[in-house]
């Protein structure tokens, strides 16, 4: 395998690490109205995620970082013609943040109220926004021969790629659903667990249909194999949450995100954003790669720092593994 | 106004926005965690008490730097995708650094540092807060790094027309990042040794007649706060001298525009500062009060060297860059126009004055304080709770200053030629613009710029509400000996305690 497509895979696998992580936490912010009855259990959900959901989002800042380093022209060319759905992300993602930070420091209903209403926002559009753009990444945009956009701001909205986000929003609720089953107690845990049963036949049939739509387009026997796999992950997650095996389901619904990602960047390769008014002007891996000495500098500082990152941060979960509930909050102090 | 005004306006106001939190963040961070080793080495609750307060403020700005931190990574390809297809190759490299080996330590530990209260041991709990807080150092030297190279392009060669790395070790090591980091990073010190000197000096000030049982809380931090600030102070006078030095090797324009110094001098006369009008190029009827010969001892450590002027060096400049703009429609109404090798006269001017005089001030209170409060005394004038108060804004403005003196004082360029280095290597800001409508990046700056305000408002909001609360504030009253002793009984192994730092 050449340089170029390790540093493929890498960032195949930082954007899945960033879809299946921020997933979850996306998943419970968008679930607070619906699951938690008062502002104890509101707490309780917010504290399920509430010492890894920073680290989570740096996935993304690596994701978009590893583009910039080993593909600018990909990372050039798909955040410059995305740049008003890439912005709303970006608002959400700023609000949802201080909003997580900032919502317990004042004892009012009505700053938590608000607060909480970011979050939900701040919950829904990231989920919705990076589906669109993976779904661009895949699916192509009207390229010119200098990787710039033709056409308006709006080149990256169609219905494929609406479709995109749908799915990655729809997955983000139940594999945060599932997480909140496998993370908390008593009543919350049962709502939880029963939502996602109920949820998860619906809410990943968005992905299912964008995953044939890639196979139609650009799939070949891997591809097949991999949506099989999903589908099959699927499947196995829906009767261990019916179950109660909640770890199980969370683990699958994993499965089903990792098969799904690596089959839309099997779909791209050897593409990195293909231009859909001429061939000529798809962006590949070949054309877009940085040197291969930028390449070899950034193998070894991903061969040290990857591995550290999965160890302290599966640490980090280690350390907050026990489920937690209402009897675990403390009374509301703030100044 | 035309996608580059409007870009290089957004790029300005995130970057300043950003950089209020990021300092304060960046000092405050590892001084709590040096208040946190305290409490531990000793037991004293006062550290303790020290550690939760200031943690506790050190967390409402936190969030705020790091989301609008993710603004910054990612309007380099939004605003600058012909800047990021140009350099990405050695631009890229320490951003992604900070990425993978900084900010994810910095989050991650972070998160165990807030949650992990009594459920991690006293020690690891504490490694948890020096990981966090180095991280940032080492979030800090990555990005400077990224923005040395900017100013002074080097471990590069030319491969097809594009500037190619061939040692991450030089861009790493680049003289102009290891002067601006410890300059940076003292900086973000004397921020947060204003920032203890002001709320502490107020708190002691306000309860100064009473018997207050936190008055050693305050006390302590207000001479910690003191000393950083002094110490900061040392460093950035020491690092500033020599970034000056390196400057007018690297950046001759930057300098001169930093003096408004039009004509060559040998000697060269430092300017104090100025009556009239600086913008003026020849600036013919400005009088400015000056040293005589110190200018030519801050550029060459040399009392009588020459020091070159504007004009001289917008000639030398014309002959090695050129002096037109290329006929290009994506330059906009610049396509063809004279090249413009003058930063703004008065930005350059007077942000390197705002930076040196309004970091001497910060220091200045940082002084004053300590003297007053020397020896167990407690200030009780009238004049103490505002200056000191008021101090808390002076290493602000001074650090903003000094970033948009750097950053405007590079323009035109954005890449800045590198006088001994690869022929070629440099890059007009023009030219590094994406082809944007002027209506998409108007939509961005309107929201990112009104986000911000709004965000702004809710922060000091939320600061001033913990300041004013003190230690009760951020230390939750202990539950009754009696129900936590049932509580205990049952839960056994303590995973029944509460969420001590929880949301």
């Amino acid at each position: 395998m050449t340089l170029e497509t390790i540093w493929f895979c890498v960032i195949a696998l930082f954007w899945l690490g960033y879809l299946f992580l921020e997933g979850f936490d996306f998943g419970v912010g968008m679930l607070m109205p619906v699951l938690a009855k008062d502002n104890t259990e509101r707490r309780v959900m917010v504290n399920t995620i509430g010492p890894v959901w920073d680290g989570n989002e740096v996935w993304l800042i690596v994701a978009g970082g590893a583009m910039f380093a080993a593909f600018p022209g990909w990372y050039a060319s798909l955040f410059s013609a995305t740049y008003l759905p890439l912005l709303v992300v970006l608002l959400a993602l700023i609000g949802r943040g201080v909003a997580f930070e900032y919502r317990g420091k004042v004892d009012s209903d009505r700053w938590r109220r608000n607060w909480d209403r970011v979050i939900g926002i701040g919950s829904w559009i990231p989920p919705f926004g990076v589906g669109l753009l993976l779904a661009t990444t895949v699916l192509g945009l009207p390229l010119d021969a200098d990787g710039d956009r033709v056409g308006g701001p709006f080149a990256a909205l169609s219905v494929e790629t609406l479709l995109g986000a749908i799915a990655v929003v729809g997955f983000s609720l139940v594999h945060g659903a599932a997480f909140l089953a496998l993370k908390t107690e008593g009543d919350l845990r049962h709502r939880a667990r029963n939502l996602a049963t109920r949820l998860l036949p619906v809410a990943l049939m968005p992905l299912l249909a964008f995953l044939i739509l890639v196979q139609l387009r650009s799939g070949d026997l891997w591809t097949l194999l991999l949506i099989g796999v999903a589908v099959i992950a699927a499947v196995l997650a829906w009767f261990k949450i019916r179950a109660g095996r909640e770890g199980q389901a969370f683990a699958a619904l994993g499965g089903v995100i990792a098969a799904s990602a690596v089959a839309i960047f099997v779909a791209l390769y050897p593409n990195v954003l293909p231009s859909t008014v001429d061939p000529a002007n798809t962006l590949t891996i070949a054309g877009e790669a940085s040197s291969p000495y930028t390449l070899t500098v950034m193998t070894w500082v991903a061969l040290f720092g990857a591995p550290a990152v999965l160890i302290y941060q599966g640490w980090t979960y280690w350390v907050f593994r026990k489920r937690i509930g209402t009897r675990h909050i403390p009374p509301v102090h703030a100044p | 106004m035309e996608v580059l005004d409007l870009a290089r306006w957004q790029f300005g106001i995130t970057t300043v926005y950003h950089f209020l939190m990021v300092p304060l963040t960046i000092g405050l961070s590892v001084l709590v965690a040096g208040m946190q080793t305290a409490w531990v080495r000793t037991g004293d609750q006062r550290y303790l008490k020290m550690t939760k307060f200031w943690g506790k403020l050190l967390l409402v700005n936190f969030a705020m730097g790091v989301v609008t931190g993710i603004v910054q990574e990612f309007q380099f390809g939004m605003n600058w995708s012909a800047y990021s297809r140009f350099v990405g190759d050695v631009f890229g490299a320490p951003l992604a650094m900070e990425g993978l080996v900084a900010f994810f330590v910095e989050s991650t530990f972070l998160g165990l540092w807030i949650f992990g209260w009594d459920k991690l041991p006293k020690k690891v709990h504490l490694a948890c807060a020096w990981a966090y807080s180095l991280a940032t150092v080492a979030s800090a030297y990555f990005i400077l790094a990224a923005n040395s190279w900017m100013q002074h392009p080097v471990g590069v060669e030319f491969v097809d027309g594009k500037p190619t790395m061939n040692s991450i070790w030089a861009v790493l090591t680049n003289n102009t990042a290891l002067a601006a980091i410890p300059h940076t990073l003292a900086g973000a010190f004397s921020v947060a040794a204003a920032f203890l000197v002001g709320v502490a000096g107020w708190q002691l000030w306000r309860k100064r007649s009473e018997d207050d049982e936190h008055r050693a809380v305050w006390r302590s931090s207000l001479r910690l706060g003191g000393w950083t600030g002094v110490v900061a102070f040392a460093v950035l006078a020491i690092t500033g001298d020599l970034q000056g030095k390196l400057m007018f090797e690297q950046q001759p324009m930057k300098m001169a525009s930093a003096e408004a110094l039009c004509h060559t001098e040998k000697p060269a006369s430092f300017s104090i500062i100025a009556i009239g009008d600086v913008r003026n190029a020849n600036c013919e009827d400005v009088k400015t009060f000056t040293v005589p010969a110190l200018l030519s001892f801050l550029a060459h450590n040399d009392f009588s060297t020459e020091v070159k002027g504007v004009e001289n060096l917008v000639t030398e400049y014309q002959a090695k860059y050129g002096t037109h703009y290329p006929d290009d429609p994506q330059l906009g109404s610049l396509a063809g126009k004279p090249i413009d090798y003058v930063p703004s006269l008065p930005v350059t001017y007077w942000g390197f004055r705002a930076m040196i005089g309004f970091g001497a001030i910060s220091a200045g209170i940082g002084v004053l304080a300590l003297w007053l409060t020397r020896r167990g005394r407690i200030p009780g004038q009238r004049w103490f709770p505002w200056l000191v108060l008021g101090g808390i804004a002076t290493p602000f403005i001074g650090n903003s200053a000094g970033w948009i003196f750097t950053e405007m004082g590079r323009q035109p360029f954005v890449v800045v030629p590198n006088p001994t280095g690869v022929d070629g290597v440099w890059m007009f800001t023009a030219q590094a613009v994406s082809k944007l409508s002027t209506g998409e990046v108007w939509t961005s700056l309107i929201a990112l710029t009104t986000v911000y305000a709004v965000l702004g408002v809710v922060e000091v909001y939320l600061m001033r509400k913990y300041v004013r609360g003190g230690v009760d504030a951020v230390m939750p009253p202990k539950k009754p000996a009696s129900t936590s002793e049932n509580s205990d009984s049952k839960g056994g192994d303590g995973d029944d305690d509460a969420l001590a730092f929880a949301y």
